[in-house]
C-alpha cells in the first residue's frame, strides 16, 4: 500500500475521532497530543481505528511512533513493508 | 395506560424540546427503547421506555420546549385483558409493526381500506419536514402509504447529497459538529449546577496520593499479549475500584433529596467525559461495582465515542449514584471536584506522575496518582472519605483481582 493511502487512513482515523478536525490543517510533525488536545483516551481510540482500517497491529510499546501524522504514516509503511497485513 | 413524561435529566435540567418521534404511535415499545429524542444543553438526548406496550397517543409535537414533568406520550401498558376506550389516534404508521397483542387489540383503528390512495403524513413528519424546508407532500411514502418521521429524514438526506449548496434548514448538519449542542448552551448548565452545588452543599476535601506500579505493572503485561481493540486503558480498573470502594462505603453513595440523604442501593459511577472544544458531561456506568474489566472498559468507550458523535440515553444521564473525574495525563496533579447535585460525593483523579516514594526504609520512584474525595457535609465526614481512599487503595494494588 502506498504512502498516500497510509496518509488518508491516518486522516480518516483522526477524524473518527474528532470530526471538528475535518478541513483543518495537520502539522504532520507535530504531536496530536499538542495540537489536538488528544489524551490517552484519545489516543488509545485513534490506535483501534488504525487498527480497524489497515490490519496492523500496534503495540503499547509502538504508541509513541504512530504519536504524529508523519510518524504514523512512516510506521505503517515501514510495517506493511516488513510483511502482509494480518 | 401509563404516562411518558419529559424527565428530569441532571440537577440543571427544567426543560427540553422535542426534536424527533423515534418510534410512533402503534409501534410497540420494550423497556429500554428509545422513544424519543430531546434536545437539552446536554446536546440530544434519548429518552427510553421505562416498561413494556405500545406506543398510544402523542401529546407533544416536534419543535415544542416543554417542562419537565410534562406527559410527552402515552404507552399501553395493559394488554388485551383491559379494554381501553378507542384513543384519538394517528393512526399507526407504517402499520407493519410485528404483530403484538396490544397492537392487534380494539384501540388500534385499521383504518387502511377506507383511506384514500394518497400518502397519509403524520402531523410530526409534516412539521418535521415544514422546519427543514420543504412540503411533506414531496416525500414518498414508506410501507403501508404512510409519510412518517423517517421518510422525511430520508428525504432530507437525499436532498442534502442533492444540492450542491446547502439545503435550507433550521438545524443546518455543520459537518463534524456535534448535532444539537451548543458549548454555549453546555457551559450555562455546567454554571447553574455547579453554582447550586456550590452554594448549597457544604463540601469537605480529603485526598491521598496512592502508588499505582502494581496496576501500571499488571495493565502492561496484560495489554501487551492482547490486539488493540481489546486494551484496557487505565480508567476502566479506576472506575471498577471506585465503584468497589463506594460500595463498601454507602454514605457517599446516593443522593441528597427533600428528606435529607438517600443511599443508593447500587453504584452508578457517572464518569466525566470532557467535550472537545470545552465543557463536560458525565454520563452514569450503571451497577460498575458489577461489571468485569472489559465490560467496563467496553461501556467506556461506548460512552466516549458517544459523547463526542452520537447520543446519550435519558438512562446514563439520570442515573449516577457518585461521580469519578480523571483528570488525564499530561495535565496537573491534583482535582478538587465540586458535586454533582442531587449526589453527595465526587471523586477526583490527578494526573498518574513518578514520584519518590518511600515504603519501609527505602525511596524508591513510584507512577502514583492523587485521589481527591469532595464530599457533602450534610450527610458524611473526612474520615469516611479517607475510609473509602484506603479501600480504594487496597483495591488497586490487587488489579488482578478486579
Amino acid at each position: 500500500m502506498s504512502h498516500a493511502n497510509f496518509e488518508k487512513m491516518v486522516r480518516e482515523a483522526l477524524y473518527a475521532i474528532a470530526p471538528d478536525l475535518e478541513g483543518e490543517p495537520i502539522d504532520p510533525a507535530l504531536r496530536y497530543r499538542d495540537q489536538f488536545e488528544f489524551d490517552s483516551m484519545d489516543f488509545l481510540h485513534f490506535v483501534m481505528e488504525l487498527h480497524r482500517l489497515t490490519g496492523v497491529e500496534i503495540p503499547e510499546s509502538d504508541y509513541a511512533q504512530v504519536g504524529t501524522l508523519a510518524g504514523a504514516v512512516a510506521y505503517l509503511t515501514d510495517r506493511s513493508a516488513a510483511g502482509p497485513p494480518q | 395506560m401509563s404516562e411518558f413524561l419529559m424527565p428530569s435529566l441532571g440537577a440543571d435540567m427544567d426543560a427540553g424540546t422535542l426534536v424527533e418521534w423515534i418510534k410512533r404511535p402503534g409501534d410497540p415499545v420494550q423497556r429500554g427503547d428509545a422513544i424519543a429524542a430531546v434536545e437539552t444543553q446536554k446536546g440530544v438526548i434519548e429518552i427510553e421506555a421505562y416498561e413494556d406496550g405500545v406506543l398510544d397517543d402523542i401529546r407533544v409535537q416536534l419543535g415544542q420546549r416543554v417542562p419537565v414533568g410534562t406527559v410527552l406520550a402515552h404507552i399501553r401498558t395493559d394488554d388485551r385483558a383491559r379494554n381501553a376506550p378507542p384513543q384519538k389516534h394517528v393512526p399507526a404508521a407504517g402499520a407493519v409493526a410485528p404483530p403484538s397483542p396490544a397492537a392487534a387489540g380494539p384501540a388500534t383503528p385499521m383504518p387502511a381500506p377506507a383511506e384514500p390512495a394518497s400518502p397519509r403524513i403524520t402531523p410530526a413528519a409534516r412539521q418535521r419536514a415544514q422546519a427543514l424546508g420543504f412540503d411533506a407532500a414531496v416525500v414518498p411514502p414508506g410501507p403501508g402509504g404512510v409519510v412518517g418521521l423517517r421518510e422525511v429524514e430520508a428525504a432530507h438526506a437525499t436532498f442534502a447529497r442533492e444540492a450542491t449548496t446547502s439545503v435550507p434548514s433550521s438545524r443546518p448538519a455543520a459537518p463534524g459538529r456535534k448535532p444539537g449542542l451548543d458549548l454555549d448552551e453546555m457551559r450555562k448548565a455546567i454554571a447553574a449546577a455547579m453554582a447550586r452545588s456550590w452554594h448549597e452543599i457544604p463540601h469537605y476535601f480529603v485526598s491521598s496520593t496512592l502508588d499505582l506500579t502494581a496496576l501500571l505493572t499488571w495493565l502492561d503485561q496484560y495489554n501487551a499479549r492482547r490486539s488493540v481493540a481489546e486494551r484496557l486503558h487505565y480508567a476502566a480498573p479506576l472506575i471498577k475500584a471506585g465503584a468497589l470502594a463506594l460500595k463498601a462505603v454507602p454514605i457517599l453513595n446516593g443522593h441528597y433529596g427533600e428528606h435529607g440523604f438517600e443511599p443508593a442501593t447500587r453504584v452508578n459511577l457517572g464518569v466525566a467525559i470532557a467535550m472537545r472544544g470545552g465543557g463536560l458531561i458525565a454520563p452514569a456506568i450503571v451497577d460498575a461495582d458489577t461489571l468485569k474489566l472489559t465490560e467496563v472498559m467496553d461501556r467506556l468507550n461506548d460512552l466516549v465515542a458517544r459523547v463526542r458523535g452520537g447520543r446519550l440515553r435519558s438512562s446514563e444521564m439520570a442515573a449516577a449514584t457518585a461521580t469519578l473525574s480523571n483528570l488525564g495525563d499530561d495535565t496537573a496533579d491534583t482535582l478538587q471536584p465540586v458535586i454533582y447535585p442531587p449526589q453527595v460525593a465526587i471523586i477526583g483523579c490527578g494526573r498518574i506522575a513518578e514520584r519518590a516514594w518511600a515504603h519501609a526504609g527505602t525511596v524508591s520512584a513510584r507512577r502514583t496518582i492523587t485521589v481527591t474525595v469532595g464530599g457533602d457535609h450534610r450527610v458524611s465526614d473526612g474520615r469516611s472519605a479517607a475510609t473509602f481512599l484506603n479501600r480504594l487503595d487496597a483495591l488497586l494494588q490487587q488489579p488482578e483481582q478486579l
